[in-house]
């Protein structure tokens, strides 16, 4: 099976290094990084290296800050706000699989079933991106409104029992609840999971389908064995794309929660955009950084995929 | 049992629909409620048929202020990105040289964190050197993450292009300007228009970020933002409706030349 899955279509370009290097314009390509990489490090790198020591500051604002190595802002804050942190890390992981199995079918349909109405799926996946994605976001309060049919119709299937007891919702209504937030979450960022899922599909083979079921492997077990394998770059680029920025996102808690339902993006725009606590705002937002990076780290050593977006 | 098997047959596509159907389910709302007349402040539930808002887009105060604000950002930092993008990615794929793997991250983190830490990493730069926020500090911001995707997009081009084209222009007797004018820039277009698309997108569509570092300035999400506390126009529709059939006949009628020119060549 392995070789199989490492056969045929090249996934990646096998190696950058095969080229020879060019003699001539020796500086020629520092010239053409420069610009770039200059405001790259200046309003990227160096930011990153402000709030760090924002972060181990002390002081007021009328009185200014001074950098004290004041480490216990960091316990402080996540020991304030950890169930912020966690429910983050959780609705942007629930978030996170909804997109996968809801995008899945959708990138798996584009790649070998539409045929000629490929393309036209394809404008419908991308063009909602040009209405912005607040105005889209706004449309779900009408959607999922307390009198709106999406209620009325969970209401008398008792799903809304169901997630009541779960607790995802509260009483008769979804709005202002975490499925509410999950629910906009999966909507916001299911085009970062479709784009990377149909990239890796359309790049399969589709004589290895043929192959498979030549050998009498059913269409799931072609699936499981086959396609699955092989899409696995989209996948693990798809769930990054999605998992991270939801994990940061405070709009749809914003738009469609309540204050139960506030994330750690939310915690981070209120101490620094209303509060004015510059370093607890900067030591929450490394926080959520190097949490990140960790649980990408992670999951790229296990999923043992290299290559990237 | 034909119904459960016509059923097995096509679950990828009718799952595929559903997915779509979701998708999609916002802009139609978004649509309909643009032909709404409603009570009070919120235009949330339906009330009644009316042109009014299509008639007068800009009547609401401040709201085409902002999206002339959005517009203008949206084309400098595409400008900008594109450049320093398109030069970035062609550094990249064509020359060795050292730090290529810090470079290679630098370009990658952007897109791997989230964007309300880039977004207050930068409001502690631009409040340490004291910087005015306003216009500027958002056309920084933007250029800044525009800048990663730009690369990315540029480098999937130019990395799968055959180098042999060059060098027959080259054998050709065609200096290096005219290589690259004729041969390399026409080829590398593609990913260079899409890196323009995507940047335009972003930056026109960016709220994190631009919250964080606007100051007083009022782009379009940001007036929408606003709305959602106040009271949302009926506008905001028209214009999030507006928007969405541009992009659709934008795309259709590039796939149409697209098409044509195909047919022309065979």
């Amino acid at each position: 099976m392995s070789t199989l899955a490492e056969a045929p279509p090249p996934l990646a370009p096998p190696a950058e290094e095969k080229k020879p290097p060019r003699k001539r314009g020796r500086f020629t390509p520092y010239w053409l990084l420069l610009p770039g990489i200059l405001w790259l490090i200046i309003f990227f790198a160096l930011p990153m290296i402000y709030q760090a020591s924002t972060s181990v500051q002390q002081g007021s604002l009328e009185q200014g800050y001074k950098v004290t190595w004041h480490f216990a802002t960091y316990w402080d804050a996540l020991s304030q706000y950890w169930p912020q942190f966690l429910r983050s890390v959780f609705y942007a992981a629930a978030a996170t699989v909804l997109c996968l199995l809801l995008g899945y079918p959708l990138a798996y349909l584009i790649a070998f079933r539409a045929g000629r109405w490929r393309n036209l799926i394809m404008i419908l996946v991308i063009a909602p991106f040009f209405t912005s994605f607040l105005i889209r976001t706004l449309a779900w309060k009408t959607i999922l409104a307390d009198n709106g049919p999406v209620v009325h119709a969970l209401n008398s299937l008792h799903v809304l029992d169901l997630t009541n007891w779960l607790g995802w919702t509260a009483g008769d209504r979804v709005l202002a609840t975490p499925l509410a937030v999950v629910c906009g979450l999966t909507y916001n960022f299911l085009p970062f999971m479709i784009l990377p899922l149909y990239t890796s599909l359309e790049r399969i083979d589709g004589r290895l389908h043929e192959a498979a079921g030549d050998l009498y492997a059913r269409p799931w077990t072609t699936f499981r064995k086959v396609t699955f394998p092989l899409s696995m770059p989209g996948v693990v680029s798809g769930t990054l794309l999605t998992f991270i920025p939801a994990a940061g996102d405070y709009v749809n808690s914003e738009l469609l929660g309540s204050t139960d339902t506030r994330m750690i993006g939310n915690v981070i725009q209120t101490q620094f955009l209303r509060i004015l606590d510059y370093p607890t705002a900067a030591a929450l937002s490394f926080i959520l950084m190097a949490a990140i990076l960790a649980m990408v780290t992670i999951y790229i050593r296990r999923s043992g995929t290299e290559d990237l977006v | 049992m034909p119904f459960v098997n016509w059923l097995k047959r096509h679950l990828v596509v009718i799952a595929g629909i559903l997915t779509l159907a979701y998708l999609l389910l916002p802009n139609v709302i978004v649509t309909v409620f643009s032909f709404n007349k409603p009570k009070g402040r919120f235009n949330y539930e339906w009330q009644q048929f009316s042109l009014d808002a299509w008639k007068r887009p800009c009547g609401v105060a401040d709201m085409c202020g902002s999206l002339s604000i959005s517009l203008q950002i949206a084309v400098w930092a595409t400008i900008g990105a594109t450049i320093l993008g398109t030069m970035i990615a062609f550094a990249l794929v064509r020359y060795r040289f050292r730090a290529r793997g810090a470079v290679n991250s630098l370009i990658f983190l952007p897109m791997a964190m989230p964007e309300v830490v880039m977004a207050a990493s930068l409001l502690t730069l631009f409040l340490n050197m004291g910087a005015q926020l306003g216009f500027y500090t958002i056309l920084i911001a933007h250029i800044m993450f525009c800048l990663s995707f730009v690369v990315t997009a540029v480098k999937a081009r130019v990395m799968s292009m055959d180098p042999r084209l060059e060098e027959a222009a080259r054998d050709l007797y065609a200096g290096p300007v005219q290589t690259f004018l004729r041969v390399t820039l026409p080829i590398a277009a593609p990913g260079i228009a899409a890196g323009a698309l995507l940047s335009f997108a972003l930056s026109f569509d960016d709220f994190i970020i631009t919250n964080f570092n606007a100051g007083s300035t009022v782009t379009f999400p940001m007036f929408v933002w606003g709305s959602a506390q106040r009271g949302t126009p009926v506008q905001i529709n028209v214009i999030g409706t507006a928007m969405f059939l541009v992009a659709v006949l934008f795309v259709l009628s590039s796939m149409l030349i697209n098409n044509r020119r195909n047919n022309q060549k065979a």
